[in-house]
């Protein structure tokens, strides 16, 4: 799918299911019960998957600042390598990977993403993270969890349980990379394969 | 991009700042506990070295193991071609064994290029310096350790638009001059080659540079200087008279080096020999990347081999970075 919402006709078929305000309540929840369920935030690492993921991540670690009144330290973790379907597509460009601190031995990662479905991305993730150290514990958040779970993996901390279908598409746009917070559940298009 | 990397001029300017970009992500995993990546595992590379080398082997094999590729080696002493064995037998060989991709050295130039097109292998062909044609990851190798140094290490997306490449000595024999001439043009330098008339090759008025037979009048105007090394070995005629008046009017010592602007850098592609072209002095001060350029040299190969054979085909660049699509979460 195009990452721009389709101006055509089309257009009408994609429907916003949060808008800016939810966003932002969502994740002010998410922060939260990160401090609850780590009793304070003191060995966190949020690590965004790029791109929007790293986004989330910036924003839940101010949040986090604001409830705890610590910094959160706050990286991202690129995928691209570990992926599983490598071999289907064309090599892509790949991201940043950015560890805040010296390492992540002995800290809570919490991983952060907009959307969950089949969880492959979220595989290649604890794969990424095992070649850089060994985490007290990895955790989960996501903006969107849209099912379709094709591996046996779970979100900690869902800021949206959306139950779709294949054949909807779930878009999430953020202030900085698409001008504005939303998340839209549209209708594909093209029979595009599905991973 | 192409499906084999022969010549730097197959790279276009977003192939080139695609691979620039990517291989500044993979000198990050140097610095890293675990310095290896998954993504080339079950692939089969053979590095097919028909010429001496040192570096370029060594950073290949690095950069392979690194990406999790199974790598055989192959060197031409010791093996069947010392027994008259031709390069297409050699090539048929390993299309039975069934490697993935082939990184071939040869003294002829135009090894790679009949390898890649003669149809007796089907795996991607990565040109690691064929005669004095081509050696194009060593440009690629240069251009990285330039864009670090000139514009700055997270100059994602960058080229080298105005840059002031000066690039002196044996530029008859040197692949790596003709490499870096052909990249650097494609990323926006401007190269001016400083040689020995004699050192000059015939047809240069037709590459996208300038040339100039003094030194002393190019060093003030330069970013970088590359010095190249005077390949004996491929000399059968007297090209200057003596090696004494070589390094005078060619070689760079402290006094000319003091002469570039405070930014400038000095490069080599090694080996160095000291005393000719380049003095110890100017080789050991930290203006000189020499090892840096060693460096880079694994980071770029891996960038190559990843976007070469890390998907199904060759990485698009229509556009610079793909973005994740909805579907492949």
């Amino acid at each position: 799918m195009d990452t721009q919402v389709p101006r055509t006709a089309e257009a009408d078929a994609v429907r916003p299911v949060l808008e800016a305000q939810d966003i932002a309540r969502v994740l002010t929840r998410i922060a939260h019960e990160i401090v609850e369920r780590a009793k304070g935030a003191d060995d966190v690492v949020l690590l965004g998957i790029p791109t929007r993921g790293v986004f989330l991540a910036r924003r839940l670690a101010a949040k986090l600042e604001e409830i705890t009144g610590a910094q959160v330290p706050v990286g991202s973790l690129d995928i691209t390598m570990y992926r599983d379907d490598l071999r289907m597509k064309p090599a892509r460009a790949i991201g940043r990977t950015e560890i805040p601190g010296d390492d992540i031995d002995g800290r809570l990662v919490v991983l952060v993403d907009d959307v969950l479905f089949s969880g492959r991305t979220i595989r290649a993730a604890l794969d990424a993270l095992g070649d850089l150290g060994r985490p007290r514990a990895v955790q989960l958040a996501v903006l969107v969890d849209r099912g379709h779970r094709e591996l046996p993996i779970r979100a900690d901390y869902v800021g949206k349980n959306l139950p779709t279908s294949l054949r909807e598409t779930v878009k999430v746009q953020l202030q900085e990379e698409d001008g504005r917070d939303a998340v839209l559940l549209g209708q594909r298009t093209s029979p595009a394969g599905l991973h | 991009m192409k499906r084999h990397l022969i010549s730097a001029a197959d790279l276009t300017r977003d192939d080139a700042v695609l691979i620039l970009d990517t291989a500044e992500e993979m000198a990050r995993i140097a610095d890293r506990p675990i310095k290896k990546l998954p993504t080339l595992r079950g692939r089969t590379i053979c590095n097919l070295f028909f010429e001496d080398s040192t570096r370029t082997r060594i950073s290949f094999e690095a950069a392979e193991k690194r990406l999790s590729a199974d790598v055989i080696n192959f060197a031409a002493k010791g093996s069947s071609v010392s027994k008259g064995e031709s390069l297409k037998d050699t090539a048929q060989t390993l299309e039975a064994m069934g490697v993935d991709a082939v990184v071939i050295r040869h003294s002829a130039s135009g090894a790679p290029y009949r390898l890649a097109t003669s149809g007796w292998i089907d795996a991607p062909v990565i040109n690691a310096g064929d005669g004095t044609h081509q050696h194009p990851t060593q440009a690629l190798l240069d251009a990285f350790t330039m864009r670090r140094r000139l514009v700055g290490k997270d100059a994602l997306g960058q080229d080298l638009a105005g840059r002031r490449i000066t690039i002196v000595g044996d530029v008859l024999h040197s692949r790596v001059a003709r490499s870096n001439v052909d990249l650097l043009h494609t990323l926006g330098a401007e190269v001016t080659l400083v040689a020995p008339p004699t050192l000059v090759p015939v047809g240069v008025e037709r590459w996208p540079c300038e040339v100039s037979y003094s030194l002393d009048e190019v060093l003030p105007k330069s970013d970088a200087v590359m010095m190249l090394r005077v390949q004996r070995e491929r000399m059968n005629a007297a090209f200057f008279p003596t090696e004494r008046e070589y390094s005078r009017r060619y070689g760079l010592d402290g006094a000319r080096m003091a002469k570039m602007p405070e930014h400038a850098i000095v490069m080599h592609p090694g080996p160095m020999v000291r005393g000719m072209e380049i003095t110890a002095e100017v080789a050991d001060s930290d203006r000189c990347t020499v090892v840096e350029q060693v460096a880079n040299g694994v980071s770029i190969r891996m960038a190559v081999l990843y976007l070469l054979l890390g998907g199904s085909e060759p990485a698009v660049t229509t556009t610079s970075a793909a973005p994740r699509t909805e579907e492949s979460k």
